[in-house]
């Protein structure tokens, strides 16, 4: 790849920013990382002239920044699709259904695994344990978390990112392009942190369940202090140890009430907060 | 404290996780939030360290090292010469196979991290602390950016904050996918701008890590937990958990439960008891094996319900608390195949540096491909268990010791299974079945 760097193949605004990354550490190398997700925005994949602009900003060596790039599964050498969809293979997603996903989807779109459609728009990727093990099986676009998917789902999902309808993540905003993902990932951020639920349903499960049987931690030992971090709930009222078997029945399988929703899901707002506030 | 004052389930750090918006400031501050920082800035740095000391927290991120001993471990300053720049730096790369705590802890309450990083850098005296999250979680990375400008706005971060003289500056790290960079040395080499490789220790980080300085590296929920003890004291974290591993975690309860999710728990709760709360297990099915801790610890079966998940009874159980990822799967699930995607992560995850885990983690893969297959003997168990014997403990780092743990657990556990794939030449699960949309009736 060396006969392919070019002089200043970045534009000057580009440059700028990947000088700027750099400036935030108190030892400049540090921005490599950042640098490469800008670089990645900027041009669609980590090109030699993105290599040899970081090189040069860091004054290291072309061979120094490449070596980076190559050792990280996130930096991309071939261009990658408006929509990176990734599918969780590790086992528990596995087991779960994620291997029928990814059967599917490669069948559906006709691709093997990190391959993009011809017509640009998805690079398909099993990917491994992304935490959201309470999701499972999950689905990332473009890093966004897609929920208790379905091979049905799946393809609802990837044909929805085709024709350019609004596709919503299960927790978080609706999903923008690889490249302005990536951008985000350089530390540029792009306004979006209101959007989404503060948590999806799994997380709340234990605290749900915790609120029912006015279970909290200790009181404060720190009397009349600060914070009420044992809970703002108070403590007192937490006589009750039993466990109330009664309670585990109100909520059936959240993996098997979500997937009916998914399609519909990522349509509507899954929070009570809207994204009025973005 | 007795039993009656304390909850089966103890949210502190999920406690806000239902209230509206949150991950801003404003609803952060609602809820009591940034008291414990004013608490602290109050008290002497070495105090706070003494108050983490005495809580009893250990380390959150599965090794389970003391926190407050890891923190006491930088070299003090030496008379008469300028104070040498020291770091905290936060591992939020959270990759774990099973593990999903920090990720919704960091979307539903970045603060709650912010807070713990001020708190922890002022006991440290840190002027510089980084939070390193993964890069495949970018609604986390949004949160933390924007929790972080919101800080700095309002005088949690920058220069005197509070109006203590004390100052700091936070910057959030986005990885590029590497498994490894959860290991402290590699995400260290990470941060610096290199490829992910761990390091030879000693010197260890707390002499020499970010740039060659007094570094403390601890995991989100150790950090996130900080602000709790400063504010409630010490002795209420320690009233918590068990003797020796004292207060409160995460469990995350994942697979073939009714209700996957994070149950926040005194130390010591058993896996009865939160499948229990999960609901039970599927319908007509039963418990086979799960991990304790992220697949890097050896998995357990049903006959280690009601051992306390905490370190010490894990670990006379065989296995490790690890992350309490507590991975769950039932008799639909094949053993042979968990085990061999498993195998294949490690593989693909290992960085190269140490050559018994970068060619092991490949001919492992190799030799339990063919055993899931159906093809091979019964005599290359033995040869399973020779390659994991000469790659346990032969690496720089944890990652090819957590490769063989499934291997030689399973083997410990489902030699039947092993050995059922050869007298049948494959797989004898249909993997339909353990899927959660297998059809109606599949389960019977």
């Amino acid at each position: 790849m060396t006969a392919e760097i070019t002089e200043g193949g970045l534009d000057p605004r580009t440059y700028a920013e990947l000088e700027e990354i750099a400036a935030r550490y108190p030892q400049k190398r540090s921005g490599l990382l950042p640098m490469l997700h800008l670089v990645q925005s900027a041009e669609g994949r980590v090109t030699a002239a993105g290599i040899e602009a970081c090189a040069r900003i860091l004054e290291i060596s072309a061979a120094d920044v490449s070596g980076v790039a190559t050792f990280y599964t996130m930096y991309k050498r071939r261009p990658v699709g408006d929509y990176h969809v990734g599918v969780c293979t590790n086992t528990l997603c596995a087991i779960m259904g994620g291997d029928a996903i990814f059967e599917r989807l490669k069948d559906h779109l006709d691709v093997g695994n990190d391959e993009t459609t011809e017509d640009g728009a998805i690079t398909l990727e099993h990917i491994e344990c992304n935490a959201a093990c309470d999701y499972a099986p999950m689905m990332t676009v473009n890093w966004e978390f897609m929920d208790n998917m379905t091979p049905e789902s799946a393809v609802t999902l990837v044909d929805d990112l085709r024709s350019g309808e609004k596709v919503r993540s299960t927790r978080g905003p609706a999903i923008c392009t690889w490249r302005e993902a990536e951008r985000v990932l350089a530390g540029f951020n792009d306004g979006l942190a209101d959007m989404g639920p503060t948590a999806g349903p799994a997380s709340l499960v234990g605290l749900e369940i915790a609120r029912e049987n006015d279970w909290t931690a200790p009181p404060s030992d720190a009397g009349g202090g600060t914070a009420d971090a044992g809970g703002r709930r108070g403590a007192a009222q937490a006589a009750d140890t039993s466990r109330a078997e009664s309670e585990t029945e109100v909520e059936t399988s959240p993996a098997g009430s979500l997937h009916e929703d998914a399609p519909e899901a990522k349509d509507a707002d899954g929070s009570k907060h809207g994204e009025g506030d973005a | 404290m007795t039993d009656a004052e304390m909850g089966t389930l103890t949210p502190v750090l999920t406690d806000n996780w239902d209230a509206p918006h949150a991950w801003t400031l404003a609803a952060y501050e609602d809820s009591g939030g940034y008291g414990a920082l004013k608490t602290a800035l109050g008290m002497a740095q070495g105090d706070v360290v003494e108050a983490v000391k005495a809580s009893g927290l250990r380390g959150r991120g599965g090794a389970g090292f003391p926190t407050g001993m890891k923190w006491g471990f930088l070299p003090p300053d030496q008379e008469g010469q300028p104070a040498r720049d020291r770091y905290l730096v936060v591992n939020a790369d959270e990759s774990e196979p099973g593990t999903c705590k920090d990720v919704p802890l960091m979307m539903a309450s970045p603060h709650t991290l912010v807070e713990g990083v001020i708190i922890s850098s002022y006991a440290i005296k840190a002027r510089h602390a980084f939070i390193y999250v993964r890069g495949e979680v970018l609604h986390v990375v949004r949160r933390l950016q924007n929790a972080v400008r919101e800080a700095y706005e309002s005088g949690y971060l920058g220069t005197d904050i509070n109006g203590s003289g004390y100052d700091l500056d936070v910057i959030v790290h986005a990885g590029a996918g590497a498994y490894i960079c959860g290991e402290e040395t590699a995400l260290l080499d990470s941060l610096e701008g290199r490829r992910g490789q761990p390091r030879l220790r000693p010197p260890f980080p707390a002499v020499a890590g970010l740039y060659a300085s007094p570094t403390v590296i601890n995991n989100v929920e150790s950090i996130a937990s900080v602000p709790s003890i400063v504010a409630n004291g010490a002795d209420w974290f320690a009233s918590m958990g068990t003797e020796k591993s004292k207060g409160y975690g995460i469990f995350s309860l994942s697979g073939h439960v009714k209700k996957p999710g994070q149950y926040e728990a005194p130390l010591g709760i058993t896996l009865r008891t939160l499948i229990d709360l999960a609901g039970g297990m599927r319908e007509g099915h039963r418990l086979k094996f799960w991990t304790p801790g992220g697949s890097s610890t050896p998995i357990l079966t049903g006959e280690h319900l009601d051992v306390p998940l905490d370190f010490e009874a894990i670990g006379a159980a065989g296995s490790m608390l690890g992350t309490r990822a507590l991975q769950i799967f039932d008799d639909t699930t094949c053993v042979v195949r968990a085990v061999l995607r498993w195998t294949e992560f490690y593989k693909h995850e290992s960085c190269g540096k140490c050559t018994p885990c970068r060619e092991g983690t490949w001919w492992l893969v190799q030799v339990l491909a063919k055993l899931e297959q159906g093809q091979g003997s019964e005599a290359d168990l033995e040869l399973l268990l020779d390659q994991c014997d000469n790659i346990m403990g032969r690496s720089f780092c944890a990652l090819a010791d957590g490769a063989v743990s499934p291997i030689t657990s399973s083997i410990k556990y489902f030699r039947e299974e092993y050995l059922a794939h050869l007298e049948q030449g494959g797989c004898p699960f249909d993997p339909v079945r353990s899927t959660v949309f297998e059809p109606e009736g599949a389960s019977a």
